[in-house]
């Protein structure tokens, strides 16, 4: 099976007040010593892996901000890619790009390097949501990255959108959703807001300083999104994401559909080989470790087929058109109805999930509340 | 060491809680080598985690040190330790009856505290010799001269014979042990008579059966010999004698004045009553020794499984429990909305809580604790009286003639600042002041008349919080009075949940009603649809409150390939839910039963 490959690039210009990934603000002598442990363990990679497991379907390069590092680095990167890897044709290869830190050289030596598809988090077309949220750029400048990737040649793009920003309104939203359908993306996500532990969007909402957005407003920021792609040529075919025919985002299906992938870079998760690894957070114990021509990771947890199992349907789920139930029958040997017979019975019954043909999905109503939905599978 | 009578004493230690006792009885141990370096850790005594953890005496222990006097004479100290806590003011009275001295330890900066007096008194009525030890004199703030002044003053006791100590840095232990053995009498009692001896306290042995705490008052018990439990009948060959070392340790024979334990291979712990007289049954003595009242609980609560299934786990850990705790009271009761459980009795508030700590831990059982309520005593319109031990069974409004509930006299001390506070405190609490009396310059003495249910409803932690900690409490059931109480019923998705049933003055129905309400709509997690939530008196409601269903609940952001944490949020999701009880279509969370002991007051 045809592998995801995610490379992690933990550096931004500036965190983000909502964010709770792993970054480190970018200074050039930690990009070195990123790049190059990077290098190592991709190569460790290329020789541990058998011909068969190289093969990757698509390469997703997110961050951080990716677009912080040098065009020559990423370049770096795909070379090496290319060496321990086996690309296998019409495969996705995305670079997520912020607003503010590319220009028309920097795009079209993505070009060069082989990417295929841009990832750019817009996040906002209201220049003062944006500052709410802790973004370093303005609208226009999300708009003009838009201009110059098309401009570049680049015929595959998804566009990143948050709603339930603390004062957001409707209005805004839907004029934010007009300006994202104007651009013509191929795909579209939308991520409502989620104030994550240890952030400075949770302090300041713990003290009272920020409002966070009413959840009725919440959920019809959501329902108006959908609405408003799907009346405009758009497939909502996962829970926040939207894409024309044929563009859904390969690399993502590969986590919805549960399949292996390799993620490489500092705080990067892999599914391989049964497993499921993290790599360490900090660049420096990350690149220590590969110094030592050890695997850089930090935990790994074996995968029962029990676990593999509640995986397959809670992320399966994520897909609108549900788990494909056959399939989980030749994966596993069992069948999921059976298995989650009590569980499917009391989702059915609360209309929360619904048998459609040879599959298992969520409803309309069970859609905003997929979370109760996926919790009864673990 | 041969036995002789008069170089026998007997003690038990009488202390406030964090005044030292269990250090005191570490140095006591260590100074007469009773215990080598490897056995000794910090509160021996306390042998329970729990006690260990919480730094507090529940269980009495006994121990026997032997110690080699300044007159070159070996002396036999039979030291048992006694808990601290109100609530245990009965396993207090216990130890009392098997000791002819005590020392009172009362900490050199904080003077006596209310429990302290409550035991002297017990200790007094009992004939026992005190030896007051001033401890922590190496504090800074030690007072000893003013504490001394408040021994003297409140209790009447002189303090001539008082030993200033520090069990934490062991000064003056070694002059403990001379005035116990200087001032307490070496035990009476006739050693040719036939056998008497008290048993104080049991615990119960997988292997051996119970193990009976004795105090041997006349004559002696012998391996081999067969007894005769006074109170019961029941006769028993012993199998083992032995002392406290304090672990256990067979010896063949315990004498007049001796402290030990027997073990006769009982099975069944009521058949060795703590309290109860063991003889000769060859040769019977012919009256037993006086026993001990028994306890009566004070507090009741439900206690359920939150998986119902379970019921039977819960039944057999009581069964366990109460082997070595003849005060726990169990009984099977149903509620319509927590299905099969038990109202179990307790002597207070820290026994309830231990209880219920040791069923999750030592057990692992998942419980539901509803509200604890104290009994109150209905006279019906037919002149019937009952007592009710479970608010939900009160009978309607229109069939009760009278309601009584206990009240307690309650001892309060405290700093003379915190008077007023305190007084603001009983007052509210329906206190009905009787006397107020100046310990020393700075501390003040306050009885009041409160009702048992007014102590129990988190008034200790307000009366701490009240008076920064300084204040200390003591108080005993002083009878029923007639009040004018009411039954409070909470309806959750319209219909009544017995189990959160109370009780409570009319005057504050409806206060206590809107309070209620409240907090449960903070503690019932939302669901797909909407949860209101009523308190009733009768049939009429007086508050209301709803849990709004809930619309959205979905993680939007896939974490860039961490599916583990996904995961693992998604089961502590479920984990949170498992312990909730399911009553009806809703999920009510373990803390919601008893939430209204945690209402706050205005």
């Amino acid at each position: 099976m045809a592998l995801g490959v995610y490379v992690h690039v933990p550096f931004c210009i500036r965190k983000c007040l909502y964010c709770s990934f792993t970054s480190y603000p970018v200074n050039r002598e930690l990009t070195e010593t990123y790049l190059t442990a990077l290098a190592r363990e991709i190569n460790m990679y290329g020789s541990a892996l058998s011909h068969t497991e190289r093969a990757v379907s698509s390469v997703f390069v997110g961050g951080g901000t990716p677009s912080c590092l040098p065009v020559a680095g990423l370049k770096a990167i795909f070379d090496q890619l290319g060496s321990s890897f086996l690309f296998l044709p019409g495969c996705e290869i995305t670079v997520e790009v912020n607003p503010g830190t590319v220009d028309d050289v920097y795009l079209n030596g993505l070009l060069e390097a082989g990417v295929n598809r841009l990832s750019i988090g817009v996040q906002s077309l209201q220049d003062h949501l944006l500052d709410e949220l802790g973004r370093i750029h303005k609208a226009g400048q999300a708009l003009d990255a838009v201009n110059l990737a098309r401009k570049a040649g680049f015929r595959n793009l998804n566009l990143d959108f948050i709603f339930g920003i603390p004062g957001q309104t409707g209005a805004a939203w839907a004029a934010t959703l007009g300006g994202a359908l104007a651009l013509a993306p191929e795909h579209v996500s939308v991520y409502g807001l989620q104030i994550e532990e240890n952030t400075p969007l949770a302090r300041a909402v713990a003290s009272g300083q920020t409002t966070p957005c009413p959840e009725e407003l919440e959920l019809g920021m959501y329902l108006a999104a959908i609405d408003s792609l799907t009346q405009n040529g758009y497939e909502h075919y996962e829970i926040s994401n939207f894409a024309r025919p044929g563009r859904q985002c390969a690399h993502n299906l590969v986590y919805w559909q549960n399949r292996p992938y390799l993620g490489l870079g500092p705080a990067a998760h892999s599914f391989f080989r049964g497993e499921r690894f993290a790599n360490e957070t900090s660049v420096a114990r990350y690149s220590q470790k590969l110094c030592r021509e050890e695997y850089p990771v930090e935990t790994r947890e074996k995968i029962t087929p029990e676990t593999e199992m509640a995986e397959t349907m809670f992320l399966g789920l994520r897909l609108l058109q549900g788990v494909d139930l056959n399939m989980f029958y030749h994966r596993f040997g069992r069948r999921a109805e059976v298995v989650y017979r009590r569980e499917i019975a009391g989702l059915v019954k609360e209309g929360l999930v619904e048998f459609a043909g040879e599959r298992l999905r969520l409803t309309a109503r069970g859609l905003p509340l997929a979370n109760r939905v996926f919790g009864e599978f673990v | 060491m041969e036995w002789e009578k008069d170089r026998i004493r007997n003690f038990c230690i009488i202390a406030h809680i964090d005044h030292g006792k269990s250090t005191l009885a570490d140095r006591l141990l260590e100074y007469t080598g009773s215990l080598s370096g490897r056995e000794m850790t910090d509160q021996v005594l306390d042998q329970m985690d729990l006690e260990r953890e919480r730094g507090i005496t529940i269980k009495m222990q006994a121990v026997r040190l032997n110690y080699r006097a300044r007159d070159g004479l070996e002396y036999q100290l039979n030291l048992i330790d006694t808990p601290g806590h109100v609530d245990f003011s009965y396993e207090v009275s216990r130890s009392l009856a098997a000791c002819e001295g005590a020392l009172l330890v009362v900490d050199a900066a904080q003077g006596i505290e209310a429990q302290t007096l409550a035991n002297v008194y017990l200790a007094l009525e009992h004939n026992l010799e005190i030896i007051p030890v001033i401890n922590k004199i190496d504090l800074p703030s030690a007072q000893p001269e003013t504490v001394k002044k408040e021994i003297e003053d409140v209790i009447g006791l002189d303090t001539d014979q008082a030993v200033l100590a520090s069990a934490k840095s062991g000064f003056g232990v070694e002059e403990i042990l001379e005035k116990i053995v200087s001032l307490v009498p070496p035990p009476g009692g006739q050693s040719q008579a036939p056998l008497r001896a008290l048993i104080f306290d049991s615990h119960y042995d997988p292997y051996k059966g119970v193990i009976a705490y004795v105090r041997v008052m006349e004559g002696s018990v012998l391996c081999g010999m067969q007894v005769k439990m006074m109170a019961t009948g029941k006769e028993f060959e012993v199998n083992e004698v032995g002392i406290f070392k304090p672990s256990l340790t067979s010896v063949g024979a315990l004498h007049t004045g001796e402290v030990g334990f027997i073990a006769a291979s009982i099975k069944n712990v009521k058949d060795c009553r703590v309290g109860d007289t063991v003889t000769d049954a060859r040769q019977p003595a012919p009256v037993p020794l006086p026993g001990y009242r028994k306890a009566t609980p004070m507090v009741y609560c439900g206690l359920y499984m939150v998986d119902s299934v379970d019921y039977g786990d819960l039944r057999e850990a009581l069964e366990k429990l109460s082997l070595n705790d003849a005060s726990l009271i169990y009984e099977p009761e149903t509620s319509e909305a927590l299905g099969f459980g038990f109202r179990c009795g307790f002597l207070g508030l820290l026994h309830m809580e231990i209880i219920q700590e040791r069923l999750e831990r030592e057990y692992g059982l998942n419980l539901i604790t509803t509200a604890p309520n104290v009994v109150y005593r209905v006279t019906t319109t037919a002149g019937e009286v009952i007592e009710i031990e479970n608010p939900s069974k009160m009978p309607p409004a229109g069939k009760m003639a009278m309601i009584e509930e206990p009240f307690v006299k309650a001892t309060i001390m405290a700093p003379k600042d915190y008077v007023g506070a305190v007084m603001e405190l009983c007052q509210e609490r329906r206190g009905i002041f009787s006397n107020m009396e100046y310990l020393s310059v700075n501390r003040v003495m306050m009885l009041y008349d409160m009702p048992l249910s007014e102590i129990i409803y988190d008034f200790f932690d307000q009366l701490k919080s009240r008076t920064k900690g300084y204040a200390s409490l003591d108080y005993e059931l002083s009878g029923y009075k007639e009040s004018d109480l009411v039954k409070l019923d909470v309806v959750i998705a319209n219909e009544v949940l017995d189990a959160l049933s109370v009780i409570v003055h009319k005057d504050k129905a409806y206060y206590r009603g809107r309070q209620l309400v409240e907090k449960l709509r903070g503690l019932i997690p939302r669901h797909l649809f909407e949860v209101p939530i009523q308190a009733a008196i009768g049939n009429k409601v007086i508050a209301r409150e709803t849990v709004k269903a809930v619309r959205k609940d979905v993680i939007a952001k896939c974490y860039g390939g961490d599916i583990t944490r996904k995961r693992k949020l998604l089961e502590k999701q479920k984990e949170g839910k498992k312990r909730m009880k399911q009553v009806g279509s809703v999920e009510i969370p373990q803390e919601a039963f008893m939430a209204v002991l945690s209402l706050g007051e205005k």
